[in-house]
């Protein structure tokens, strides 16, 4: 395919790879923010081609994987309510709540939809006006311009049966938390080039001074992954700590202003809690004060809601780069797929259900 | 604690079927041709009926009454939207039930059809199913020959749920299964993945993609009967609905027991359906086909059973995807596109979107 088959291409793949290996003289461990990223190296088997001296973390970077318990239970609480139509991605529905996931009350009668997009849900918001249509607006910065373009337009065509349940989180304030950690064992990152496509790479440069760590914008096909280690290697080797742009195709150093204007519009940054990490401050957005009519949580009464998580996974430290799945004794066996215990084994993006997925054995090249 | 439980249940409660999984009711993904269907078909339906004729798992079950073989067969359809580019539930729930026919290697002979109605369901709908049930029965060289007709009351179906069921006969000495597979067969699929798939779901969710994907339903009992005249040494089939190229594959490995080696590359993905795929982080080798099967074959007849497939109109793209191995015996592996070999697993429920 045109655009795409160019990026996976076999023997630059292994060109590449090689050049990795030429200039690698230490050790280096490297993290892929995006659960995009971790997907395709996974998939794909890039880090099998990489050096031994490199170590791949696989980062926060799932949208699925980092919200929190409290905020599905309370997704489920006004998914069960009568006259609700509760709307959703895809992959969100099968995370566990503290008891239950989407799918389980959908099944129990709940008017659960799953949508492509928020405007999905506006529409079906003006086609039943005597529902209440809420969408579950999980992600990082790449979802959240077209939920705040969803919020707008609701307000600006006065469409009241609509509301947002936000869970929206922010990149940056998750690489510091982990940069800042006394256990933190990263030494670079490639940055989600989708969240860098809407947002830039400006906030990306005191990052890199301050902890003195190279992070490269980097794509999600194998080559860009494989460019972006280079980059990434190459700074290391040389002592360097720069932003530089992998995914120079899709990003600008000052991203999307149109994107970034309509975020500004309708959502302000606040405290946001992450499912195995815990509360960060200025780590996510909610909506703005002129917005929260909007909001599903006041709507359905649920602000002071609170659960607390429970500790019998690690996928905090996973999220964190602290430990990789194989380390984690219940992978594979009480935790699968099916079974989840944790969000990093529930969505095709966290790190635990990419392995599960492609490598539960070494198998033969 | 799962084997503590599952000692105490064959001992106190020998009749009590045993929880799949954390669920305690039907999801939708129970249906999805993945890892939950399977587990309820393993724990439930198959210990519940227990008899050889089951334990085959294959898409039909082989009776043999004297001299006679016969594959008999049965399939519920139930897709929306009821009409969709390419073809329709009509000709869907003939096609399938021929094919699963055909996986057994028999030649289809008769069909049932049963059709649940709700209420207010347009005349006019059902004489356009009906007439294309008809339209491909006729192509694929069978006869409906009893049914059953029920309605139920607006809001307790969905418009017209089809069961239809077929009867067909084996008219050769192999024994096409899981059970025959050995290492060194050859692994042969029709034509490109993904179609019926995208079909449906750009028509059920409105996603406007620029070219138009039609479903592939066709049915493959006069490719299946052309190689098997032909000489060549079929061990197994398989139609690649539900649960796409991959879950097919996983299952089979699972039943025979054998290792499964296949190459991204060799698999046929039309460029639309491709770019589909990604758009909405699905995989083609898990999305739905209606008219393509894997063929496994002996080594020494792969070529030839190529040159037949590949000159059959329901068989222009095929590929050699892969072979079977004595390694990792119950798992497929699938070289990725630079090179790298990995896991397929089958999917859990249905396949979701991804996010990002």
């Amino acid at each position: 395919m045109k655009y795409l088959d160019e990026y996976r291409n076999p023997k630059l793949a292994r060109q590449l790879a090689h050049g990795i290996s030429e200039i690698t003289t230490h050790n280096w461990t490297i993290m892929e923010v995006c659960g995009g990223q971790t997907h395709a190296i996974v998939r794909f088997g890039i880090d099998s081609l990489l050096p031994g001296e490199i170590t791949l973390l696989h980062g926060p970077g799932c949208p699925v994987c980092v919200t929190p318990v409290e905020l599905i239970d309370k997704a489920i609480e006004i998914a069960v309510r009568p006259k609700v139509i509760f709307c959703s991605f895809g992959d969100m529905m099968r995370v566990p709540g503290t008891g239950k996931d989407l799918l389980s009350v959908k099944a129990e009668g709940a008017d659960v939809r799953m949508v492509y997009s928020p405007f999905d849900a506006l529409k079906m918001a003006v086609d039943n006006p005597d529902r209440e249509i809420v969408f579950f607006a999980i992600g990082f910065e790449t979802t959240a311009p077209a939920n705040a373009m969803a919020v707008y337009q609701a307000k600006k065509r006065n469409i009241k049966n609509f509301s947002i349940l936000v869970s929206h989180v922010l990149v940056p304030p998750a690489i510091e938390a982990i940069l800042s950690s006394d256990n933190n064992r990263v030494q670079g990152f490639l940055a989600a080039g989708h969240v860098c496509a809407v947002m830039g790479y400006n906030e990306y440069i005191p990052i890199a001074g301050k902890y003195h760590v190279p992070i490269v914008v980097t794509g999600f096909e194998p080559l860009d992954i494989l460019q972006g280690i280079y980059m990434v290697i190459c700074q290391l080797e040389k002592g360097r700590a720069e932003v530089e742009n992998q995914y120079s195709r899709a990003v600008k150093k000052d991203g999307n202003p149109q994107a970034i204007g309509i975020m500004n519009e309708v959502f302000r940054i606040i405290p946001r809690k992450w499912r195995g990490i815990g509360e960060m401050p200025k780590s996510g957005l909610g909506l703005k004060h002129e917005y929260s009519e909007y909001d599903a949580e006041s709507r359905f009464g649920l602000t002071g809601y609170r659960v607390e998580e429970s500790s019998e996974c690690i996928s905090g430290l996973i999220l964190r780069g602290i430990k990789k799945p194989f380390d984690c004794e219940a992978f594979g066996k009480n935790c699968t797929p099916e079974r989840p215990l944790g969000a990093t084994m529930v969505s095709s993006e966290g790190a635990c259900a990419a392995y599960y997925r492609y490598r539960r054995i070494a198998p033969n090249q | 604690m799962n084997d503590q439980l599952k000692k105490t249940d064959k001992s106190f409660i020998p009749a009590c079927p045993i929880p799949i999984s954390q669920y305690s009711k039907i999801l939708v993904a129970h249906g999805g041709g993945g890892k939950l269907m399977h587990d309820l078909l393993e724990k439930i339906i198959i210990p519940t009926f227990n008899n050889p004729e089951l334990e085959a798992r294959h898409d039909g079950a082989i009776i043999e009454l004297g001299k006679t073989r016969l594959a008999f067969t049965t399939d519920s359809y139930v897709v929306k939207p009821l009409f969709f580019p390419g073809s329709d539930i009509g000709a869907l729930a003939v096609n399938g039930t021929v094919n699963d026919l055909a996986m057994c290697g028999a030649r289809p002979l008769y069909l049932s059809a049963g059709f649940i109605l709700e209420e207010g369901l347009s005349m006019d709908t059902l004489w356009r199913i009906v007439q294309s049930m008809q339209r491909a029965a006729e192509v694929a060289g069978v006869k409906l020959i009893t049914g059953d007709t029920k309605v139920v009351d607006k809001g307790k179906g969905d418009d017209i749920f089809i069961n239809t069921a077929g009867i067909g006969i084996i008219e050769h000495g192999l024994n096409i299964g899981p059970s025959s597979i050995k290492p060194g067969d050859v692994i042969i699929i029709n034509g490109d993945i993904g179609r019926h798939g995208m079909a449906i779901m750009s028509a059920r969710e409105g996603l406007n993609f620029e070219s138009t994907i039609e479903s592939d339903c066709a049915p493959l009992n006069g490719l299946v009967l052309k190689l098997i005249e032909s000489g060549v040494e079929i061990h197994c089939l398989r139609d690649l609905t539900r649960g796409g190229l991959a879950s097919a594959l996983v299952e089979i490995a699972e039943t025979s027991n054998t290792g499964i080696e296949i190459e991204e590359n060799a698999i046929p993905v039309r460029n639309d359906v491709r770019g589909a795929c990604e758009i909405l982080g699905l995989d083609p080798i898990y999305v739905a086909n209606e008219g393509r099967m894997a063929i496994f074959v002996k080594s020494t007849d792969a070529k030839n059973a190529f040159e037949i497939i590949n000159s059959d109109p329901f068989g222009i793209n095929a590929s050699i995807i892969g072979t079977v191995t004595d390694k990792h015996a119950g798992m497929v592996t699938i070289k990725s596109s630079i090179g790298i070999s990995r896991i397929v697993d089958m999917i859990s429920g249905e396949q979701l979107p991804r996010i990002c």
